[in-house]
């Protein structure tokens, strides 16, 4: 099958499922990958929802993620950058423990984008919060700001980046949401390896999107934002927290 | 006649004495984005250009992407447009003029290309 075909057929099955899921209102904008020429839209925004019930001990997230956009250390655990990581919750009382994987949240009103002198720090149309590498000065304000932890600082020359994931010396750097996937119309390399070698506890999807699996289950099960207090409107949510 | 003959070698000779011309391979140079003289004198601007497109509004267009760049024009020996006769560096090193695209970005072709007939 040439890829032409193959392509006119995947949007033939993306606009069946649309028409299936949500009869008579969704007619166009059913597929999610957009063409190169079309710039994010306002009327996305990505997002995540974990579910720590189904999270176990596992690390795939976190070995995929820095996989798939080249984040190698050098063995100094102090200082090298850090996409995501697991985090472990114990009660003192119960000694019930849990354990998730916390990244960049997304915000809707990022801390880290209020304090960049250069607005490096920026949050793109569609809800995905990045650091524009051209203009970050490495003054870490953001680094300081955020209240996830979610930011690293490049302290030491970097050699063999991935091509879609440029990483520097003197620049911050944090989960892009894999942003260059996403424009592909694939989901983030945490998630696929979540539901592949984990517990399937990650799901992507567009939060505005009524017909999508994550707006669905937003809309009917509990879910949290951590640091709800802050009211950044975080993308990615919490089940089971 | 003669006089005017030895004064033009002379004068190609200091002009060769003063510094070696770049010597680089275009690698894949039949067909660019732009005509060569408009590439030279401008392909900083589309590159800027560009990448606050791709990083700010997601327009990844392919064009004057610099991923597109280097894959044509990466070296077949090395497959990096850097090194002592890279694409890039070759000029940049003459012009003297510093370029830091490749501190971040990756400096080597990702496309696989066929090996020299």
């Amino acid at each position: 099958m040439n890829p032409d075909r193959r392509e006119f057929l995947g949007w033939g099955a993306a606009a069946a499922a649309g028409a299936a899921l949500a009869p008579g209102f969704r007619l166009i904008e059913l597929a999610q990958a957009r063409s190169p020429q079309e710039a994010a839209s306002k009327l996305q925004r990505w997002g995540l929802l974990i579910d720590i019930t189904q999270c176990g001990e596992c690390d795939a997230c976190v070995t995929a993620c820095h996989e798939e956009n080249g984040v190698t250390g050098h063995g100094r655990p102090g200082t090298d950058a850090q996409w995501i990581r697991k985090v472990s919750l114990r009660d003192k009382r119960t000694g019930y423990a849990q354990t998730l994987p916390l990244m960049c949240q997304h915000c809707e009103h990022p801390p880290c984008v209020d304090v960049c002198p250069t607005g490096a720090s920026f949050r793109r149309d569609d809800g995905i919060v990045l650091v524009d590498k051209h203009t970050c000065i490495g003054c870490r304000y953001c680094v300081l700001a955020c209240p996830y932890g979610a930011r690293s600082f490049v302290h030491e020359a970097v050699s063999g980046q991935k091509a879609d994931v440029p990483r520097g010396k003197g620049t911050v750097e944090s989960c892009t949401l894999c942003v260059h996937r996403v424009d592909r119309g694939e989901t983030p390399a945490c998630v696929e390896a979540c539901n592949k070698d984990g517990g399937k506890a990650m799901a992507f999807g567009d939060l505005n999107d009524a017909s999508s699996e994550i707006h669905r289950r937003l809309k009917r099960e509990p879910s949290s934002q951590i640091r709800a207090d802050l009211a950044l409107n975080t993308g990615v949510r919490y089940q089971g927290l | 006649m003669m006089r005017i003959a030895a004064g033009i070698l002379a004068a190609v000779l200091t002009l060769a004495a003063r510094a070696d011309a770049p010597r680089f391979k275009i690698e894949r140079g039949e067909a660019c984005v732009a005509p060569t003289a408009e590439m030279r004198r401008d392909h900083m601007d589309m590159l800027l250009h560009q990448r606050d497109r791709t990083l700010r509004q997601g327009l990844r267009e392919p064009r004057f992407s610099l991923k597109n760049c280097v894959d044509c024009h990466a070296s077949r020996e090395t497959g990096s447009v850097l090194g002592k006769e890279g694409f890039c560096s070759s000029c940049h090193e003459y012009a003297a003029v510093k370029m830091d695209c490749f501190e971040c970005h990756t400096p080597l072709r990702q496309k696989r290309v066929a090996a020299r007939p």
